[in-house]
C-alpha cells in the first residue's frame, strides 16, 4: 500500500468511529442492580409523616421509582413527561424524594403538578445510596417480585418513555 | 439591537470568509495577480468583523442584556463584571466566537508579518485559513448562535458554572486556544505548500516563528488549565489525564514534534513529508480536541452541555477538513522527495527518533482517550480508560525521548560518533547519575521512580551546560558577558525549553516520591500534622461574597513553633445554580505548596477536613513557563527580525502596483 495513504486511511476508520459514537450515549451506564430485588427501605411519606412507603407494600404490582427533589433542574425538565405518564394509568410512578426540605417540595408539587400516588421521603439520602443514585433525577421499574428491570440516569424523555418504559411495563405486566 | 448588528457581523464574515476561501487560491492556481491581491483586505476586513461580533457579544454581557438566551444562560446579575466578560467563553456558543474571534487575530497577524513570502504563497495561506473559519462560522450561524434572543427576556440569568468563576479561568481559554488556533497557520503554510508543489528550506524557515508562538501559548494555556484543576477542584491533583485535558495535549505533543521536525527542514531541507504531515497533524488534533469536547461522544469531567446535530455538524466539517488535506498529502507529498541522507546516529537521526517517540506518545494518549468509544461502538462493554493506563504508557515513552534530548543538540548534523559523544558526555552522565541515586537517600527516602525522575532532569540540564560551554569556546568576544551575548538567542531559546522540561520532572517526581495527604475529623482548637507542620482548625465562619455564600474556615499553620501562616479555605454555596464549591486554600512556596480544603460540616463546629503537602508543585507550572520562554527566547532570534526587516521596504508600493498592472 503506498504509505502516503496510510494517515488517511487512519483517519477515516477514527471518523467512522467518531459517528458511531455519536449514536451512542456515554452517560448510560448500565446498573448492577438491573436484573436485582430492591433495596429495601421504610421511608415516611411527604403528605404523612406517620405512614410509611416500603416496597414490601407494592409486592406483585410493577410500578416505577423515581429519585427526584425540588432544587434539581433535571427534574423540571422532566416532570411534564411523568405527569403525562401518570395520566395516562399505564404505571403508578412513586416518588422519592431525595435531600430535599419538606416544605419546598410540597410548594414545587403543588405549583408543577403531583404524578406520585405516593412520596416518600429520604432527607438524608441513605435511600439514594443503596440505589447507587449518581444524581437526581433517576428512575427504576421494578416488576412485580420486586426486581428492578430498568434504570434511567437523568432526565426521562417522551420517546425513552414510549419505547422503552411503556413496553417494558406491559410485558411485565404480562408475566 | 447591539446583538443583531453581531449576528449581521457573523453572516457578513461568513461571505468575506468565502470570497477569501476561494479567489486567492484559485487565482494562485491560474497566475491571476488580482485575485490573490483579494486575500489580504478580505482576511483584514473578516477581523475587523468578527471583532465587531465579539465586542456585541461582550456588550450583551456587560450590559446584562438577558433578552438575549446565552448572556441569559451563562451569566447573572449578580456575576461581577470581569466575569460577565469571561462567560463569553463560559459555554458552548461563545467558544465558538472566541475560537473564530482568534483565527481572525491570526491571520490579521499573518497579512501584517507576510510581506517577505510570494504573492501566491501568501493567497494560498489565507485562502486555506479563510476555509478553516468558513467552517465555523456556517457551524455558529447554523446551529450554535451566541446571539438567539431570548424573548419574553428572563428576569434574571442562569448564572456562569461556579467552576468557572476564577481568575485562572479568565485567561485560560483564551490561552489556549491561541494556541490551538495558531496551529491553522502552521497547517494553512503546509497546504500552500503542497499546493504550489514547493516546500524547500524556506518554506520551513517562515512557518517556524509562528509554530513556536502558537507552541508557547499552547503551552501556558495547558499550564493554566492544569493549575486551575489545581486549585479549583480541591483534589489537590494536577492532572488527571481525562478526554478534555487530552485533547489539549495531543495538539501539544504533534505541536513539539513539529517544532523540532521544522528545525530540521529549514537548517537541512531533509524530513519534508514528515514535516508537512506533523504540520496537518497539529492542526487536526486541535480540530479533534474541539469535536471531542463540543460533541458529548466521551464523558468527561469538564461537563459542556452537548447536541447531537452539533456533534454531526463538527464531525462533517472535521471530515472534510482533515480528510482532505490528507488526501491532498497522500496525492502530492510523493512528489517532494526527500531531504538530504544522513546516518542513523547524528542529529538528524536523533531528532527523528524523538519525533516519532512523540508521535507514538500522542498516538497512545489519542488511543487511551478514544478506547472507552471504539469498545462501545463495538458493543464490547463499557470502560473508562484512566491514570494507570497513560502513566504505564506515556513513562516508557519519555525516558528514551528525554535522554536523546540531552544528547541530540551536542551530536553533529549528517553523521555523530559514538566515541566522541561519549567523552564530550562522561562527565554530565557521570554527575547525572551519582547526584540521582544518592539524592533521594539524602532526601530521606529512595524509590528507583524518583532516582529516574532526578536522573532524567540533572541530564537535561547537564548536558545543556556542555553544550553551552562548548559554545561558548566558539563565539567571539574577550569576556565572559560578551561571548554570552554572542550566542544566538534560538539557542538561549532551545536551551531554556529544554531545562524548563527540567524543571517539570523535577516537579512531578518531587510531588509523586513525597507528597502527603491526610483526610482528618477537626473540632474547633484541634491540630492535625502533615510534613513537619502543624494545622490548628479555629472554626468556620459564615461570609457573604458578591454571588456567594461561604463557610470560611480559619486554620493557622505552624512549624517548630512559629507560625508560617494562616490558611482560610471556603465552602461557597452559588445560590443561582445550588452548587457547592470547594475553595482549597494554598500557601505556596519555592519547595512546597501547603494546601487545605474543606469537606462537610460534622456536628458541634466540627468539619471533615482534608490537609495536602505538596513538595515542588510550583515547579511543575513554573517549568511549563520556562518552556514557554524559552520559546519566546527563540523567536526573539537575530535571524526573524533581519527578515522581517529586511523584507519590508524591499517591495515598495509603486513596484507592487506595476506588476499587478503588468499581470
Amino acid at each position: 500500500m503506498n504509505r502516503f495513504l496510510l494517515p488517511l486511511s487512519i483517519f477515516v476508520v477514527v471518523v467512522g468511529f467518531l459517528g458511531i459514537g455519536l449514536t451512542l450515549n456515554p452517560r448510560e451506564i448500565p446498573s448492577p442492580l438491573v436484573g436485582k430485588a430492591v433495596p429495601d427501605f421504610s421511608q415516611p411519606q411527604l403528605y404523612d409523616r406517620e405512614k410509611v412507603l416500603s416496597p414490601a407494600d407494592l409486592k406483585g404490582k410493577v410500578w416505577l421509582l423515581n429519585f427526584w427533589a425540588s432544587w434539581c433542574n433535571g427534574c423540571k425538565t422532566e416532570h411534564p413527561v411523568l405527569m403525562e405518564l401518570a395520566k395516562s394509568g399505564e404505571v403508578p410512578i412513586y416518588g422519592m424524594d431525595y435531600k430535599d426540605q419538606q416544605d419546598e417540595a410540597m410548594a414545587w408539587l403543588r405549583r408543577w403538578g403531583n404524578p406520585y400516588p405516593i412520596v416518600g421521603v429520604d432527607e438524608a439520602g441513605r435511600v439514594g445510596i443503596n440505589f447507587g443514585v449518581y444524581g437526581v433525577p433517576e428512575t427504576y421499574v421494578i416488576d412485580k417480585q420486586g426486581v428492578i428491570r430498568y434504570k434511567q440516569i437523568g432526565p426521562l424523555d417522551p420517546d425513552t418513555v414510549a419505547k422503552k418504559i411503556i413496553p417494558l411495563v406491559k410485558q411485565l405486566e404480562s408475566q | 439591537m447591539i446583538p443583531e448588528i453581531g449576528h449581521f457581523a457573523l453572516i457578513l464574515a461568513l461571505c468575506v470568509a468565502l470570497v477569501q476561501g476561494s479567489l486567492p487560491i484559485y487565482g494562485a492556481a491560474v497566475g491571476n495577480s488580482a485575485l490573490m491581491s483579494v486575500a489580504k483586505p478580505a482576511a483584514r476586513t473578516q477581523f475587523l468583523l468578527v471583532l465587531t461580533a465579539f465586542g456585541c457579544l461582550a456588550y450583551a454581557f456587560a450590559d446584562k442584556d438577558f433578552s438575549v438566551l446565552y448572556v441569559a444562560a451563562t451569566s447573572n446579575s449578580q456575576l461581577p463584571l470581569h466575569y460577565r466578560l469571561a462567560a463569553i467563553w463560559g459555554a458552548h456558543e461563545g467558544s465558538l466566537l472566541l475560537w473564530t474571534f482568534i483565527l481572525t487575530i491570526w491571520m490579521f497577524a499573518v497579512t501584517l508579518f507576510s510581506a517577505h513570502l510570494p504573492e501566491a504563497t501568501r493567497s494560498r495561506i489565507l485562502g486555506v485559513m479563510g476555509l478553516v473559519s468558513v467552517g465555523f462560522l456556517l457551524f455558529m450561524l447554523s446551529v450554535s448562535n451566541p446571539f438567539e434572543r431570548l424573548i419574553p427576556a428572563a428576569p434574571d440569568g442562569r448564572d456562569l458554572n461556579p467552576l468557572l468563576q476564577d481568575p485562572g479561568m479568565v485567561i485560560h481559554p483564551p490561552m489556549l486556544y491561541m494556541g490551538y488556533v495558531g496551529f491553522s497557520v502552521a497547517f494553512a503554510f503546509a497546504i500552500a505548500a503542497l499546493l504550489g508543489g514547493n516546500l524547500d528550506a524556506a518554506w520551513a524557515r517562515w512557518s517556524r516563528p509562528w509554530t513556536t508562538v502558537a507552541w508557547c501559548f499552547l503551552t501556558i494555556g495547558i499550564a493554566m488549565g492544569s493549575g486551575w484543576a489545581y486549585y479549583e477542584l480541591g483534589w489537590g491533583g494536577w492532572w488527571f489525564w481525562d478526554p478534555v485535558e487530552n485533547a489539549s495535549f495531543m495538539p501539544w505533543l504533534a505541536g513539539t514534534a513539529l517544532v523540532h521536525s521544522l528545525a530540521v527542514t529549514d537548517k537541512r531541507g531533509g524530513f519534508k513529508v514528515w514535516t508537512v504531515l506533523l504540520a496537518i497533524m497539529a492542526f487536526s488534533l486541535s480540530l479533534l480536541g474541539t469535536f471531542l469536547v463540543r460533541s458529548g461522544v466521551l464523558t468527561s469531567v469538564h461537563a459542556f452541555a452537548t447536541d447531537p446535530k452539533r456533534g454531526l455538524f463538527i464531525l462533517v466539517f472535521l471530515a472534510i477538513v482533515i480528510g482532505g488535506s490528507l488526501a491532498l498529502y497522500a496525492w502530492r507529498a510523493p512528489k517532494v522527495g526527500l531531504g538530504g541522507s544522513f546516518a542513523m546516529l547524528s542529529r538528524e537521526g536523533m531528532l527523528l527518533a524523538n519525533n516519532v517517540l512523540l508521535v507514538a506518545a500522542m498516538g497512545s494518549v489519542l488511543l487511551g482517550t478514544l478506547y472507552p468509544l471504539f469498545l462501545d461502538a463495538l458493543d464490547l462493554g463499557k470502560i473508562s480508560v484512566g491514570p494507570p493506563y497513560f502513566d504505564s504508557v506515556f513513562v516508557p515513552l519519555m525516558v528514551p525521548a528525554i535522554f536523546l534530548m540531552g544528547i541530540g543538540p551536542l551530536a553533529q548534523w549528517k553523521k555523530a560518533s559514538v566515541p566522541d559523544l561519549a567523552k564530550r558526555l562522561k562527565w554530565a552522565f557521570g554527575v547525572s547519575l551519582v547526584s540521582a541515586l544518592t539524592l533521594p537517600i539524602v532526601l530521606g527516602s529512595w524509590t528507583p521512580l524518583l532516582s529516574l525522575g532526578l536522573l532524567l532532569a540533572i541530564w537535561i540540564v547537564t548536558t545543556s551546560a556542555v553544550g553551552l560551554r562548548e559554545r561558548l569556546a566558539h563565539v567571539n568576544g574577550n569576556s565572559l558577558v560578551e561571548r554570552l551575548a554572542s550566542v544566538p538567542r534560538s539557542y538561549w531559546g532551545m536551551l531554556v525549553a529544554h531545562c524548563g522540561i527540567a524543571v517539570f520532572i523535577v516537579g512531578v517526581t518531587m510531588v509523586k516520591g513525597f507528597e502527603s495527604e491526610k483526610d482528618v475529623r477537626m473540632n474547633v482548637g484541634e491540630t492535625a500534622s502533615i510534613g513537619d507542620y502543624t494545622f490548628r482548625f479555629d472554626g468556620a465562619q459564615d461570609v457573604v461574597g458578591p454571588n456567594y455564600t461561604a463557610a470560611r474556615g480559619a486554620f493557622h499553620v505552624s512549624r517548630d513553633g512559629r507560625e508560617t501562616t494562616v490558611l482560610y479555605p471556603e465552602k461557597r454555596r452559588y445560590p443561582v445554580q445550588n452548587q457547592v464549591m470547594t475553595e482549597a486554600a494554598i500557601d505556596p512556596g519555592l519547595l512546597r505548596d501547603l494546601y487545605v480544603s474543606l469537606g462537610e460540616p460534622l456536628d458541634d463546629g466540627a468539619w471533615s477536613v482534608r490537609l495536602y503537602h505538596k513538595p515542588f508543585i510550583d515547579w511543575i507550572w513554573g517549568g511549563c513557563f520556562i518552556m514557554a520562554l524559552g520559546g519566546a527566547l527563540a523567536i526573539s532570534d537575530r535571524r526573524y527580525r533581519l527578515a522581517w526587516r529586511k523584507q519590508e521596504p524591499a517591495v515598495p508600493v509603486p513596484t507592487r502596483a506595476a506588476r499587478r498592472k503588468v499581470a
